[in-house]
């Protein structure tokens, strides 16, 4: 079976797929990508399957050798890439674009300049051994194949449904580092739970991204927070990825894909899909716009 | 019915909010009855079922319809004669001094407590095989530790509010521990790997008694 060898890796990079929905009953969430449009956009560069197992590399920074010819491409935070052959030759690549590897190349995936998260995508996918039905790792429960070390070998699997269909694709617009990320959210369930100044408060100002955010969740803090109206304590109830779930302090926390399966803070709204996979770009001390909608 | 209502919970979900806990168990297994078009998953709470469909099957409108004409159920399982999960517990956890002079009950009266009656996992969260266990005795309504302790061992027995559990492994946590247990409430060599999933039945019994 061909592989792929992790020479160096950064802090948190893991394989991730759809996810493994179905086990809340037991207290395990579905996790996966948490950009899963960028997560889907690599697969869809190399000819994968939309189950196949990607890399999720935080920042980028990872770099892998080839022991075969192998298709690979990245998504998401657009990051330097770079292609070594074996005689130490470097080839000039980039991020969005489909990449031809031969046996011996090394790929170096850089640190993103914008955006949090990069997708590394080979035709076949990943094939770590899965953890109930899923390749994801799950940093909440703790469970799914481990984040990569250097010296893993990465085996490369057939979950491949086409040859790539197109060369490259335009790599997300790079922001400047002060424009608020617009984030869209309906209301509720727990709206009602807070004053009717909730919309205004949420909406009328920027939020800031805390550095202490993971695939659990983007926290933020505001000059004002939102306040309760219901001051009870709420049983504990599912929550839906992408939720605004507001602890005491008043400022929304935006579960990503590792939330917990229950929480016990009163959810004020929900991302849409696309929001939450741009709050998985999010990095610390960026600004949000919040906008609801229907 | 009376009590329940739908929350939208985004493009996706849909909260049904309940008064007790036996109306959200009820609900839930009229629910698996109705076997409802779209419908892809049901996460139990303590009052509540998060409800997640497939918005190219079906939308909010649509399910919400279909949910108001679910009739509640009685749980199949208490009915018929499904033995229990049976956790044997060393009562000997580090706050039980604490939950004695909480309660009043001495030690021999809170373990005929906690032993003498039939316990539901309502729910799980917090930890992957963490169930929120009801009793059908009155609950005794512990609070939590004032300071949470950082490692909790697995399969310590703990109580706090109306629920009971077992934790499945070493975390966190501010519930008062009473005891401990070998059963190990989450392993992935178990099918299913949680041992108490939403709905299973549980009986504490002394093994020091034995």
């Amino acid at each position: 079976m061909s592989a792929l060898t992790v020479l160096q890796v950064g802090f948190g990079v893991a394989t991730q797929d759809l996810g493994r929905p179905g086990f809340s009953d037991m207290g395990l969430g579905a996790a996966g990508a948490a950009d899963r449009g960028s997560a889907a956009l690599a697969n869809r560069l190399v000819g994968n399957r939309p189950d196949a197992a990607v890399l999720e590399a935080l920042l980028g920074s990872v770099t892998l050798r080839a022991d075969a010819y192998v298709v690979a491409a990245t998504a998401g935070a657009a990051c330097p890439v770079e292609i070594e052959r074996a005689d130490g030759r470097v080839r000039g690549a980039a991020s969005h674009e489909v990449l031809m590897l031969a046996p011996g190349d090394t790929l170096r995936i850089g640190t993103a300049t914008t955006g949090l998260r990069s997708y590394v995508a080979v035709l076949g996918g990943f094939a770590v051994e899965p953890v109930l039905g899923s390749r994801s790792w799950d940093a909440l429960a703790r469970l799914g194949p481990p984040p990569l070390s250097s010296g893993d070998v990465l085996p490369i699997g057939d979950a491949r449904a086409s040859w790539p269909i197109v060369d490259a694709v335009p790599q997300p617009d790079e922001r400047w580092p002060d424009d608020p990320v617009v984030l869209e959210a309906t209301a509720g369930p727990r709206d009602d739970w807070f004053t009717p100044g909730w919309r205004d408060t949420l909406t009328g100002q920027d939020f800031t991204v805390g550095s202490d955010s993971d695939r659990v969740g983007v926290r933020t803090t505001a000059p004002q927070p939102l306040v309760r109206a219901v001051t009870v304590e709420l049983p504990s109830e599912g929550v839906e990825t992408g939720s605004l779930q507001v602890p005491p302090e008043g400022f929304p926390v935006l579960f990503l894909a590792d939330h917990p399966v229950t929480g016990g803070y009163p959810v004020v709204a929900v991302l849409t899909p696309e929001s939450v996979d741009r709050a998985a770009q999010l990095r610390p001390g960026d600004t949000i716009r919040f906008r609801l909608v229907g | 019915m009376t009590g329940v209502d739908f929350r939208p919970a985004g493009r996706a979900a849909l909260l049904a909010t309940f008064d007790s806990l036996p109306q959200v168990v009820a609900f839930r297994t009229g629910l698996a009855e109705a076997r409802l078009r779209g419908l892809t998953e049901v996460v139990s709470g303590a009052r509540t079922l998060l409800l997640r469909f497939d918005p190219a099957t079906t939308d909010a409108t649509r399910l919400r319809s279909a949910l108001e004409r679910v009739a509640p159920a009685a749980d199949a399982d208490a009915a018929s004669a499904v033995d229990p999960l049976v956790i044997p517990v060393v009562y000997d956890g580090e706050d039980l001094d604490q939950v004695t002079a909480l309660t009043g009950m001495d030690r021999d009266r809170l373990i005929a407590w906690h032993t003498g009656q039939l316990w539901t996992s309502a729910f799980c969260g917090f930890a992957p095989g963490f169930s929120y266990l009801t009793g059908t005795e009155p609950s005794l309504d512990l609070p939590r530790r004032s300071a949470s302790r950082t490692a909790v061992p697995s399969g310590a027995v703990a109580l706090a509010g109306e629920f009971s559990a077992v934790y499945p492994r070493v975390s966190p946590g501010g519930w008062q521990l009473i005891g401990r247990t070998d059963v190990p409430m989450w392993s992935l060599d178990h099918e299913p790997p949680a041992r108490a999933p939403a709905g299973t039945r549980v009986r504490f019994v002394d093994a020091g008694a034995a």
